[in-house]
């Protein structure tokens, strides 16, 4: 992707670093891309593959609240609306934090306050951002309960997360990140703690609200089915760095890289034939210290010997395979779609 | 509510009448099978043969234990007469008996000793508090800072210096030697200027090592916090550190504080031995103290018992304050 001047957000080249007592682990290490207002991304990858680092650096929460442990190293530029938070003063992003930018976690019991009933959580990141009084910003938070699909929200208001099932508990967590109508929402891992049949329901909310409130969303996740739906454009993500990036519908059926023919083979779908198995990608994700020589999925990569040795010794760069779709691998692009096509 | 409150308050009088039981069975049954006689020492060294079976008669110890046992029971509820010939003594309830000693009745005593006590606790409480929190959160908040690591090892010797060692430093330092202040009890109600000076060197040196223990305990508890899922969506929703830490980290860091809280102080009411002891302080622990060596047997029990239904009584506050703080909390 080539700048783009419509982009409501725009990454670039983002290292974010962790000095340890074992070496430095590079959690993200070179990741660039871009979302315009309305349209949603979906960052997939194994757990450490550095997605959460990520959306964790766009809110500029990295860095707040380290208190001496190994502080983060972050390069790179992170653009909001034009408005870059990379060197911005902390301050600055942190009034962004909730009303411009927001961020809906994984676990919506242990992300919520367990002392506080949810009605006053919502309230109060309201109240952040707007000099309302406590009826006005009650009005709000009830509001915004409803809207979630959460029944009887006033009287909601006052309960606490605990007395809320799993699934009402992410609602009550998406009405708190809408609140102040972000511009962005980060969505991460947003069902993965959820039973299956509530998680649809979470994914359709998150897709009705974007329609609803025009927000740019990023869902981050391990689980492509999740994005299956959800997103325009999907970004696979190994070892901190971006291996394929592109349109949902051609990651989907055209994939570019090993590593996303890998996730889409141990993914469970209904167009697979019965009696086919599932099949994993093989071995462990990489150490984030001593990351793997070259292309780093290449201990794992079936295909690496095809490469003449290039795949051991050379960084792959991001090429564009075909319109806005790219992709990290030293395989020939023609090699690539051979191989999909017979494996599918 | 109201059914857990009668519940939990059924149980701190059976716990009371276990703590009884047991320390009637130690303090008037072990003597008897060693062959101790609680009468011989009740009436002195050189007393007749005749005189000790008298006083046997009038403490009514020539009965069964379990007779006795009734009998005292029944004084703490209601009280009991000491008959000694045409001579009856009341002793109105709750009755603990007589001193062996002083021969003085043993529930005056309590009543005198306990404010000097009350007072001792109290205050190095209000210190320790203050200074052993607010130490933790900012070494919490500065982990492995300079101030983090001094207070740590001051934390260190805090809790490992015991507190006869550190009370009479401070004494030779601070009275003996640049004589700033004595230790002495002024009832609060006589003067309260003259109360909270008497008492200062005794609350600093047992705050001392309270406060080194909250310190260590509230920066533990922070450190977690901290990390906890519900710190970084406060972050998220835009909040200023500052309010960060007081209104969603500071209020999970007290839970446990609080719960420590009410366990100590409810011990420490009932008698700071070491710390009356060093500093001479008239209270219910200089009072067991000096029961144990004359073997007083009565005050022993008094104080015990004393001390037993402050724990208990804290116990049930701190539950009850849970309930408050911690919405999960349910009582039933």
């Amino acid at each position: 992707m080539t700048d783009d001047p419509e982009a409501f957000l725009s990454v670039r080249d983002l290292k974010v670093h962790f000095p340890t007592d074992d070496g430095l682990v590079k959690a993200v290490d070179g990741l660039s891309f871009e979302l315009a207002r309305g349209r949603t991304l979906g960052i997939v990858g194994e757990s450490g593959s550095g997605k959460s680092v990520t959306s964790l650096a766009v809110m500029g929460l990295h860095g707040v609240g380290q208190y001496g442990r190994g502080r983060a190293r972050i390069s790179g530029e992170i653009r909001l609306d034009g408005q870059r938070l990379t060197d911005a003063d902390p301050d600055a992003v942190r009034r962004l934090r909730g009303r411009q930018m927001a961020m809906i976690f994984q676990d919506p019991l242990s992300s919520l306050h367990p002392y506080y009933t949810v009605g006053r959580q919502i309230s109060e990141a309201y109240r952040v951002h707007n000099p309302v009084g406590r009826a006005a910003a009650r009005a709000r938070a009830v509001e915004l309960l409803g809207r979630v699909g959460i029944p009887r929200p006033d009287r909601r208001f006052d309960d606490y997360p605990h007395q809320f099932s799993g699934g009402m508990r992410q609602r009550v967590m998406i009405a708190m990140a809408l609140v102040n109508n972000p511009d962005l929402l980060i969505a991460d891992e947003p069902t993965t703690a959820l039973d299956v049949t509530v998680q649809a329901q979470i994914l359709d909310l998150i897709r009705d609200l974007q329609r609803e409130f025009g927000s740019a969303v990023i869902v981050i996740t391990h689980d492509l089915g999740v994005v299956a739906e959800l997103a325009d454009d999907i970004l696979v993500m190994y070892a901190g760095r971006c291996v394929e990036r592109g349109p949902a519908e051609r990651v989907f059926h055209a994939p570019q890289h090993p590593y996303t023919w890998g996730l889409l083979g141990s993914m469970p779908r209904l167009d697979r034939e019965r009696g086919a198995r599932l099949t994993p990608v093989r071995g462990a994700p990489p150490s984030l210290i001593n990351v793997p020589s070259g292309c780093a999925f290449h201990p794992r990569c079936p295909y690496a010997e095809l490469t003449a040795g290039a795949s051991r010794s050379t960084v792959p760069e991001l090429r564009e395979a075909a319109r806005r779709h790219f992709a990290a691998c030293h395989l020939p692009v023609a090699d690539r779609d051979r191989i999909w096509e017979a494996s599918g | 509510m109201l059914a857990y409150l009668v519940r939990r308050l059924v149980a701190v009088v059976v716990m009371l009448l276990v703590v009884t039981l047991v320390t009637f069975g130690i303090f008037f049954l072990v003597p008897k099978l060693t062959g101790g006689d609680p009468a011989a020492l009740f009436a002195g060294r050189q007393a007749d043969p005749a005189a000790i079976a008298g006083i046997r008669r009038k403490l009514g110890l020539d009965a069964p234990v379990i007779v006795q046992y009734a009998r005292f029971i029944w004084g703490l509820v209601a009280g009991r007469d000491y008959a000694s010939g045409a001579d009856v003594t009341h002793c109105a309830a709750p009755c603990f008996g007589y001193s062996f000693k002083t021969e003085q009745p043993v529930w005056p005593l309590l009543i005198d000793r306990f404010p000097v006590t009350f007072s001792l606790a109290i205050g190095a409480c209000v210190l320790w508090l203050v200074v052993g929190v607010a130490t933790g959160v900012l070494s919490a908040l500065r982990r492995g800072s300079l101030w983090d690591r001094a207070a740590m090892a001051t934390a260190l010797a805090g809790v490992s210096l015991p507190i006869y060692f550190t009370g009479m430093l401070a004494l030779a330092v601070f009275t003996y030697k640049l004589h700033w202040l004595t230790v002495s009890y002024v009832p609060f109600t006589q003067n309260p200027l003259a109360w909270a000076r008497g008492l200062l060197l005794p609350w600093i040196v047992l705050a001392f090592l309270y406060a080194a223990m909250y310190a260590r305990l509230t920066r533990a508890t922070m450190l977690e916090i901290l990390g906890e899922d519900y710190i970084r969506t406060a972050r998220a929703k835009g909040l200023a550190e500052p309010v960060v830490i007081r209104r969603h980290a500071l209020r999970a860091t007290l839970t446990p504080v609080l719960t420590i809280l009410g366990m100590d102080l409810g011990a420490l009411v009932g008698g700071a031995i070491l710390t009356e002891t060093t500093f001479s302080l008239q209270g219910l622990g200089q009072a067991a103290v000096r029961a144990i060596s004359d073997q007083d047997l009565p005050v022993i029990l008094g104080v015990t018992m004393i001390a037993a239904f402050f724990v208990i009584a804290a116990n049930l506050v701190v539950d009850l304050l849970y309930a408050v703080v911690d919405p999960r909390v349910r009582l039933a």
